[in-house]
């Protein structure tokens, strides 16, 4: 995982309330057993029309916002699913921050443990913006993950809450895992008291068919 | 225990603490009981583990299943599907020889125990009360139903699961949903779930744990209770749980994964131990009239928007503003007109099945009004088991040949059109009725569109070919 640096550019307006991780990745895209090719399936069905062209209308395929790093969206973003194949698409694409209203747990979590990274911005933030966007398809905003300030394109700095351990691993690029690690010693020391029952997992190994 | 009383969660909670947070800010260290894993949201962990030079260090608490990516047409095995489906064997082989090279306890496609994952593991007695239990997959929250805390996580947690038996989590926030009084006759858990998620929404339950209480929760039987568990993640929640007590009890005894003699009897007392404490408090209540329930149908494109069946499609010009947000736009996508009815709606197939509805109990309920009846022409009806288990179950109480008979096909188990990540999916523009759990756009195949309901409002529709108030045809 790299480092999170300050992110700058255009937002990509996508406003659509309770984006489903079915709509950020289909389920036929999660046929996978690495993490390839997942940015061809990023909102397929609605980047794509039914003879499967592409769709040039569809807001990411519009040439100002083809790399623009930063997404804009409305509440309760990442919905349904825990597949982590959504935050893997999204980056694979060249996102490397969403601003929105709301965000599920599930998804912000898989986002920050990949330093993709969430900011749920106030309501009037959020509308500030996006009228500045409507405006200027160019307004820019840069994100700065260490002071925990959008700077809006009118100059202005908003600051968003985030919690301090995912903040940590993303500007130092680290995934948690080594955290957990080095707490093996405490969990080993936790399992010796501690009576998980249904530790009699006993049922026969059956690998036949029926 | 003397102290502060505590609610269910916080009993769970507290005991699978290895360490509290060391700072504001700071995660907790969370010890997990059971670890259920499957072909779809492991590979890439198994990999992680793999160039990290890592074990797994719990694989006896660690159980495995093929469900996802698996066919579920008769008599396809594992063999076939690397012609038919060559990416999904990739990953049911994937699977095999992660769990074997790490001595992970595997229900492979075709085996005895196989089954859907949320169906499997309680089956099995692998889920108990006061346990830790996750998965790669969020409807996790099904286990709960036992009063464990369970829940989804994403594939890097997975890996930390499998590395160390433990997570980083935030200590959630708790919502108690109150359902009191008696559900009506042809009103079910599935219809109850979908009442609460319409009135909470569906990010009502976001950083919150919920906990199931009432009158109307302690009269559900635990199938019935896993489905209302099943669906906590469409309020937002990623768990829901319900108090154990003599309905989980008795459901727990003589499976494989329960203790017996004396070890049962100690469990038991550690099980009643559990329930929330009198005047434990809850960050958040919501009380839901269960008496006055019907049954619910969706018609949009998320789990909240769900009516009656004997009601109208609301109408986004006339909802007071920030109501319902995305309305139109779903509206637009399953083709239906504000303000008409649902009820009557033509649909082209029925699915019987997924983790929320594929239990003996839902397949009983379909059968007593399909049995000697015919699915109307044209529509397609696919009856899905959970499990081998419950496969085997309905066959010998004939329940697969009233399916038969009526028309529809009896499948082998899977997640099957749930999700369609095999070939059970949904033409562009079809409609179906279905007893799974996500409504969104394309879940059921690209361009599909879903109504969900109860197994008994599956079968009714399947009668007619019209989404049917079951209460008419009981």
């Amino acid at each position: 995982m790299e480092p999170f640096v300050t992110v700058g550019g255009s937002p990509v307006p996508l406003l659509v309330d309770n984006v489903d991780t079915d709509q950020i990745i289909p389920a036929s895209f999660l046929k996978v057993v690495d993490r390839e090719g997942l940015s061809g399936g990023l909102f397929h069905g609605w980047r794509f029309l039914e003879d499967g062209t592409p769709d040039p209308g569809f807001v990411l395929h519009q040439p100002k916002h083809r790399s623009s790093p930063i997404l804009l969206t409305g509440e309760n973003f990442g919905c349904g699913s825990s597949r982590e194949h959504a935050p893997w698409a999204l980056q694979a694409w060249g996102f490397r921050v969403i601003l929105g209203l709301g965000f599920a747990d599930i998804f912000r979590g898989n986002a920050h443990r990949n330093g993709l990274l969430t900011v749920t911005l106030d309501a009037e933030t959020h509308r500030s913006l996006l009228a500045s966007i409507q405006a200027d398809g160019d307004a820019q905003v840069s994100v700065n993950l260490e002071m925990q300030e959008v700077t809006l394109p009118d100059g202005t700095a908003s600051s968003f809450e985030i919690d301090a351990f995912a903040k940590h691993c993303m500007l130092q690029g680290i995934d948690p895992m080594g955290h957990l690690l080095e707490q093996l010693p405490a969990i080993e020391a936790f399992e010796a008291g501690h009576d998980g029952r249904g530790n009699g997992f006993s049922i026969q190994k059956d690998a036949g068919t029926s | 225990m003397s102290g502060r009383p505590r609610t269910l969660f916080e009993k769970v909670w507290d005991r699978h603490l290895v360490s509290g947070p060391v700072q504001d800010g700071m995660p907790s260290v969370l010890y997990i009981d059971l670890h259920l894993i499957h072909e779809v949201t492991s590979p890439q962990a198994f990999s992680e583990l793999e160039s990290r030079g890592l074990g797994v260090r719990r694989p006896d608490q660690t159980v495995a299943t093929m469900d996802h990516s698996t066919p579920t047409e008769p008599g396809v095995s594992m063999r076939d599907l690397d012609i038919l489906d060559p990416r999904g064997a990739d990953q049911l082989d994937r699977l095999l020889s992660n769990c074997t090279r790490h001595g992970i306890e595997l229900h492979p496609l075709g085996s005895r125990y196989n089954g859907i994952v949320h169906v499997m593991g309680p089956e099995l007695g692998l889920t108990q009360p006061g346990m830790t239990v996750v998965c790669g997959d969020s409807h996790t929250s099904t286990h709960g139903a036992f009063g464990a805390l369970a829940f989804g996580i994403g594939t890097t947690e997975v890996g930390h699961v499998l590395a160390t038996q433990a997570l980083l989590m935030h200590k959630p926030k708790t919502l108690e949903i109150k359902a009191e009084g008696m559900l009506p006759a042809g009103v079910t858990a599935k219809d109850l779930i979908l009442g609460i998620i319409a009135s909470v929404g569906i990010d009502g339950g976001t950083g919150h744990v919920i906990e199931y209480t009432g009158s109307a929760i302690r009269s559900l039987d635990m199938e019935e209770r896993m489905t209302v568990c099943n669906m906590s993640i469409e309020a937002g929640s990623r768990a829901g749980m319900i108090a154990p007590d003599e309905t989980t009890f008795s459901y727990l005894k003589n499976r494989p994964g329960t203790p017996s003699g004396p070890g049962w009897r100690e469990a038991v007392a550690f099980w009643e131990s559990l329930p929330s404490d009198p005047g434990a408090s809850y960050d958040r209540s919501v009380v839901i009239d269960a008496a006055v329930l019907e049954p619910m149908v969706t018609y949009g494109t998320n789990p909240g928007m769900a009516i009656p069946v004997t009601g109208r499609i609301p109408d986004p010009n006339t909802l007071p503003p920030g109501q319902m947000k995305g309305l139109g736009k779903a509206l637009s996508y399953m083709d239906l007109t504000p303000g008409s009815q649902v009820c009557g709606r033509e649909v082209q197939a029925v699915f019987l099945g997924s983790c929320t509805n594929s239990r003996i109990s839902d397949l009983r309920a379909a059968a007593t009004i399909l049995d000697g009846k015919k699915v109307a022409p044209g529509v397609r009806m696919l009856v899905v088991p959970g499990s081998e288990q419950v496969k085997r179950q309905a066959e010998a109480e004939g329940l697969s040949e009233v399916f038969l008979a009526a028309g529809a096909e009896w499948r082998n188990p899977g997640c099957s059109m749930c999700l369609a990540m095999n070939t059970d999916r949904l033409g562009p523009g079809e409609y179906v009725l279905s007893t799974s759990n996500r409504n969104f756009e394309g879940r059921q195949g690209p361009g599909g569109r879903t109504f969900l309901g109860s197994p008994l409002t599956a079968a009714a529709t399947a009668l007619s070919g019209r989404i049917t108030d079951p209460r008419e045809v009981m």
